[in-house]
């Protein structure tokens, strides 16, 4: 039951921790935006419509795109035949989706450096045929794919789990095929769930430093994503620059807290 | 016989969900899968619709073998326990899916659909989604979705299962018409013996995996074939040694089973034939039961209940009354025999076995 807070207790828990709150997150976003314009509006312009700034935020969102669309065809893939279909090995393949949540992100960077670099034994037919993965935006993607891949399925399964599987076994009676199936019967449940993933998906995609810093080589214009931008200007001590190219993914996060609300709101509405 | 299932086996894992079953079922038949839970009746039916492979065995309808065939191509209704009713589509829709994914052309559809929701008495009520439905209604729906694609066989998994107590009876009622009206062979599930009896022409009961005994309702009260449907058919008590019992001396200390109508209850001072035969016994409980009085007795320690006529003259809890049993289920491992009461020959007097 949740009621009106009673008592010095509840009001010391609530002040703990909205305290904690304001230190920990709200001040720092602060620091960021008031630090990007702290130069003056100028240098934060000329800071975001600078051509690599301009090519990173390019690249962030190609590889965001790309991310979001292969971790949403394999979540929903993977997280339909974990629930419909009974299988040897299924209790182990759930816990194997969890690995990226438990593995440290700059590992996730040094397992693709590992299989596609030059120590690898894939290496020889690489350069033969000329693919470039590490250091290169395909690595890139790799590491965000890689990092990301859990969001989707994770937020599905449950979903599918809890609804059981008579209606997909009630299309199948009367002759409906998979496709039929998946697209009529079985996604109108799925699609707040689906939608929901997809925005923290595509926020932790954005965001992503640790794995794509191993695998980007750092190529100014070419392999930078946002964040990797943020970091060298930071490093260079160009600090106005970096709290203003920063500050766009700040604003980026606060958009996509707003539509993942809006889309929590809609869901709620829907089931009442 | 139209359904015939034959040695059919299936295991999940370790552990027999059903274990040789083999029944048959005639044409435009009402049959009942009768069984405690756990007893493999759900996992028949399931078979029979091809949601699930038998291991071994045969299940032919209609002189067609199905195991080998795709469950939509075996022309099975089905109507799930919860009825599983695509929750985003309207009434209409649920109800032409099957048609649409067969291609028919739209018009016939719409009359098809129209035709189906006047029959099960929800006209009117096509644009309404499920969740906006009464359980009854629901039910209605998934019974005009399945019957839509015309199938020879309707399977039903339990049906009654989550619809309250007193829309429950009305539906068994409804059910029992419509499948009549469309003398369409149907098989139903349930763990509830008072629904087969009721709706039921023909009754398969099974129990841990095995088909105990297939019958009429009547049949299986007057003869069950196991000890197990003599205590899941009707009302009965257990006895662990029939020899306790004035008459039965003869029939050893085997174990059984009195149903209430066996049993006659006398006033102590009742004039009362085969008096040599009849026992002491104490009124321990006394329940009015509208036409009769329940009347549970403690014979030498062994609880009994019995019925007792309204007009006859009263007892009271706590009274010493003369009983005697006039037949009871004698059990020799899995086989059951009526056995009469040995001092009124084979002719029991004053008792009437009325069904």
């Amino acid at each position: 039951m949740r009621r009106k807070p009673e008592g010095l207790w509840a009001w010391i828990l609530i002040l703990i921790s909205a305290a904690f709150l304001v230190l920990m997150l709200i001040a720092p976003l602060a620091v960021v935006l008031t630090e990007s314009l702290r130069e003056g509006l100028k240098v934060f312009r000329a800071a975001i419509s600078d051509f690599y700034a301009v090519r990173a935020l390019y690249l962030t969102l190609e590889v965001t795109l790309v991310t979001v669309i292969l971790n949403t065809l394999f979540g929903v893939v993977a997280a339909w035949a974990l629930t419909r279909f009974n299988f040897r090995g299924k209790r182990l393949l759930i816990t194997i989706i969890d690995i990226p949540f438990a593995v440290s992100p700059v590992i996730a960077g040094l397992i693709f450096i590992l299989t596609f670099g030059r120590m690898s034994a894939l290496n020889p037919w690489l350069q033969a045929n000329d693919i470039k993965v590490v250091f290169a935006i395909p690595g890139i993607v790799l590491a965000t794919v890689f990092v990301t891949f859990p969001f989707v399925a994770r937020e599905i399964i449950p979903v599918l789990e809890a609804r059981g599987t008579e209606e997909e076994e009630a299309a199948v009676l009367m002759g409906a095929g998979l496709f039929t199936i998946f697209w009529r019967v079985t996604f109108p449940h799925l699609r707040w769930a689906l939608l929901y993933s997809v925005i923290l998906c595509t926020a932790r995609a954005m965001g992503e430093f640790g794995a794509v810093s191993v695998v980007s080589g750092r190529l100014r214009g070419k392999t930078l994503t946002l964040p990797l931008h943020v970091e060298i200007l930071y490093d260079e001590y160009h600090f106005g620059p970096a709290f203003a190219v920063a500050s766009l993914l700040v604003m980026a996060a606060v958009v996509i807290l707003a539509a993942r609300n809006l889309v929590e709101w809609l869901a709620k509405k829907e089931r009442r | 016989m139209y359904v015939k299932i034959t040695g059919i086996n299936k295991r999940f894992g370790d552990f027999p969900a059903v274990q040789d079953a083999t029944f048959t079922i005639r044409r435009g038949a009402l049959a009942a899968l009768l069984g405690p839970s756990g007893s493999g009746k759900t996992t028949l039916l399931r078979m029979i619709a091809g949601l699930e492979h038998p291991d071994s065995g045969d299940i032919v309808v209609d002189d067609r073998r199905l195991n080998d065939i795709a469950p939509s191509q075996r022309g099975v209704g089905f109507v799930f326990q919860h009825y599983a009713l695509f929750r985003y589509m309207t009434v209409f829709d649920n109800i032409a899916f099957g048609l649409k994914v067969k291609k028919m052309p739209r018009a016939a559809i719409r009359q098809r659909v129209e035709e189906l929701l006047t029959l099960v008495g929800m006209a009117g009520l096509a644009k309404r989604y499920p969740a906006q439905l009464s359980g009854g209604q629901r039910q209605r729906v998934a019974f005009a979705r399945a019957i839509a694609p015309s199938p020879h066989l309707l399977l039903l998994d339990e049906p009654f299962a989550a619809i309250d107590a007193k829309v429950r009876r009305e539906l068994r009622v409804w059910l029992r018409d419509m499948v009549g009206k469309l003398n369409l062979t149907s098989i139903f599930v349930t763990h509830d013996q008072d629904e087969a009896i009721e709706v039921a022409d023909e009754i398969i009961v099974t129990n841990q995996g095995r088909v105990e005994q297939r019958g009429a309702p009547v049949e299986l009260y007057r003869a069950p074939a196991t000890p197990f449907v003599t205590g899941f058919i009707g009302d009965s008590i257990q006895l662990d040694n029939c020899q306790l019992i004035k008459g039965f001396e003869e029939l050893g200390p085997v174990p059984g089973a009195v149903r209430p109508e066996f049993i006659g209850v006398f006033h102590p001072e009742a004039e009362i034939p085969y008096a040599n035969s009849a026992i002491d016994a104490k009124v321990v409980r006394l329940a009015f039961r509208g036409d009769t009085f329940e009347v549970g007795l403690d014979l030498r320690g062994c609880p009994l209940t019995a019925r007792y006529a309204l007009d006859s003259r009263p007892i009271a809890v706590g009274e010493i009354v003369k009983v005697l049993v006039w037949r009871l289920y004698a059990f020799t491992g899995e086989r059951v025999a009526l056995v009469n009461n040995n001092c009124t020959g084979d002719h029991p007097q004053g008792y009437s076995y009325v069904i």
